[in-house]
């Protein structure tokens, strides 16, 4: 499976009005991997995960997802994606299961609440209102609704950010565990040490150009063999490592 | 992935399901659409049509065998009072609570009755009505005086007038047939201008909409699946007014169930209507604070001049000609006309034509306006 093109972006252009966001991107997310796209606030990730979600007209270029051109099978590829927005909420006064059947209406299958809870531990939070769960458990249940429909392939916004370590370790099993399933994610995030862990292979970002694109580790090891070497002494475990030896891996729910 | 052919019809119905779920669940909407109609209901079912009463202090040693006073009794304008002392009767005629002091010394047989009675300034013309009724009462007396007069003495008295009544015989047109139809509009319009401002509004802006156009779910889906929603939350709502209505204060339904669904049929013609004001809001508006005070400049003018509280025939003809322009006006006559004059959907389609260009234009409007992010 390695190396399959899942999606494939050729020089896609987006302007809003005279403001260029993204100036010619080219890349491929392959099947079955963990593919992060990385940089700094601004750099037109979102921009391009919502183009590529088909929540964003693009100004140029070509889109190419699960075999579906964008510009014209739009509504074959919603149904072979599953869209984790950043900071998107729920329609309210819903509890958990209403809404796994709401989306499942949405999506036109047949999908128990019980079947999907299951898959991000949420079963006993089944009767519970989405803005009553922590954060982990809320970035849990949005992974659950982008699961419905048994995607090829899905988007995951900077799903970790104000995650506790415990919360945020938790959802790298789950992003790992879809992964293994044979779901391609592809994500946005801020924390390098986890793209580091996480991705297969991560694009950098900025200004609206790609910088890069590789493993993490090809990454590393090319700046390390340009002589780069990190003002303090690398030990062999990081404050993290202490924070989780010291309070426990078992998650705390808020 | 699923190789079943995707239904338009599923997605729609389920968000109807959610948007009702939802609905159902948020107070300010079962507060607005049942009870709000429900205490005007009662309170000016109550009031009781604003029908007059005539506050009578009745004196201390007024004789109480007195026809005059028995008269006065069985008079329904009349509310004689009895158990205050002289002294408070003086302060409150003074204070215009009660309109008059009569006072009727005893009979004394071949002597004219001896009638005292006190008006007071303070209560407008209402002394002026007791006058009348004490008139039509001694008219009745002296008649029956003239009577025995003629039988004893045979002279023949000719009657001054000669006067014939005759009632038509015709409904009984009760101040809750009125005032029902009027609170059911004005509850179509609340729930159909605010309800949809609101959902439209924080499904927007808290990125829900965002996240169903990530499924394959059409546009038009989302704006019937919400409005099927309202529509039946409306009508449960409506039924329920109007058999509490009929049930509990005798609200009048000519053909019973017809007209029932004749006037289910005219609450979902406007609040359909309501929902173009709501979609154009929701678009106007930037966030939540901002919708009640453009919703108000919708619905405050229609509260009070679309004949909601009292008819539109009460106000001064420049007003009425404003009153006739705006659609609850004519959804609340359609509304009466069916209810009271037993009228079906082709009698007023002089109000349903008006409704419709309102609706036209709306929509217009509502196109224009409205935004998806």
């Amino acid at each position: 499976m390695a190396n399959q093109s899942i999606i494939t972006v050729k020089n896609l252009v987006k302007n809003y009005g005279d403001f260029e966001a993204v100036k010619g991107l080219t890349f491929e997310v392959y099947e079955g991997e963990i593919f992060g796209l990385l940089g700094p606030n601004g750099a037109g990730k979102t921009t391009t995960l919502e183009i590529i979600e088909t929540l964003r007209e693009k100004t140029s270029g070509e889109v190419i997802v699960d075999g579906f051109d964008i510009d014209s099978n739009a509504d074959e590829i919603k149904k072979r994606i599953g869209v984790q927005l950043q900071a998107a909420g729920y329609y309210p006064n819903l509890n958990l299961s209403e809404l796994i059947v709401l989306f499942s209406g949405l999506y036109g299958v047949n999908k128990t609440p019980t079947e999907m809870l299951e898959k991000v531990a949420l079963t006993d939070k089944a009767k519970a209102k989405f803005k009553d769960l922590s954060g982990g458990q809320k970035q849990r249940f949005s992974i659950a609704t982008t699961l419905i429909n048994n995607p090829r392939i899905i988007f995951l916004d900077e799903p970790t950010t104000g995650l506790d370590p415990q919360a945020r370790r938790n959802l790298w099993d789950l992003i790992r565990e879809i992964r293994d399933h044979g779901t391609t994610v592809v994500i946005t995030t801020h924390y390098m040490d986890e793209a580091e862990v996480l991705c297969d292979r991560v694009a950098f970002v900025d200004g609206g150009h790609i910088i890069g694109i590789d493993t993490p580790d090809h990454f590393i090891d090319e700046l390390v063999a340009k002589g780069f070497e990190r003002k303090k002494q690398v030990k062999a475990a990081n404050l993290e490592d202490v924070f989780i030896n010291l309070t426990g891996k078992e998650w705390r729910e808020a | 992935m699923n190789s079943t052919k995707y239904s338009n019809t599923r997605a729609t119905l389920a968000i109807a399901r959610a948007s009702f779920r939802s609905i159902l669940r948020s107070p300010s909407a079962v507060v607005f659409s049942l009870a709000f109609p429900l205490i005007f209901i009662v309170v000016f079912a109550n009031i009781g049509g604003g029908g007059m009463s005539v506050d009578v202090g009745v004196a201390k040693g007024c004789d109480t065998l007195n026809p005059i006073y028995k008269a006065l009794a069985q008079n329904k304008i009349i509310k004689l009072i009895k158990d205050e002392t002289p002294d408070e009767m003086q302060k409150n005629l003074a204070k215009g609570t009660i309109d008059a002091i009569i006072d009727l010394k005893p009979m004394v047989p071949m002597k004219p009755m001896q009638v005292n009675v006190q008006y007071s300034h303070a209560s407008g013309d209402k002394g002026g009505v007791l006058k009348s009724v004490l008139n039509n009462i001694f008219y009745r007396i002296q008649s029956e005086q003239f009577k025995r007069i003629q039988q004893i003495s045979g002279i023949p008295i000719p009657n001054a007038v000669d006067l014939k009544e005759t009632v038509v015989t015709g409904r009984e047109y009760k101040y809750i047939d009125f005032i029902l139809p009027g609170q059911l509009g004005f509850s179509l319009l609340s729930s159909g201008v605010f309800g949809t401002a609101f959902v439209f509004l924080s499904l927007r802006i808290t990125l829900v909409i965002k996240r169903f156009f990530a499924t394959p779910v059409k546009r038009s889906s989302i704006v019937l699946g919400e409005a099927i929603a309202r529509v039946v939350f409306a009508l449960l709502g409506a039924l329920f007014i109007i058999v509490i209505g009929h049930f509990v204060f005798g609200f009048t339904l000519i053909h019973g169930v017809v007209t029932v669904l004749n006037m289910l049929v005219l609450c979902t013609i406007g609040l359909i209507i309501f929902m173009g004001f709501g979609f154009t809001i929701s678009g106007l508006a930037k966030n939540e604070s901002s919708i009640p005070p453009i919703s108000n400049i919708v619905t405050m003018p229609q509260f009070l001049l679309s004949g909601t509280f009292f008819s539109v025939s009460a106000f001064p003809v420049w007003l009425q000609h404003i009153s006739r322009v705006l659609p609850l006006t004519h959804l609340n006559d359609a509304m009466r006309k069916v209810a009271f004059e037993g009228a079906g959907l082709g009698d007023v389609t002089h109000q349903l034509f008006i409704l419709l260009l309102w609706g036209i234009g709306i929509y217009a409007v509502a196109v224009k306006t409205f935004k998806w992010e």
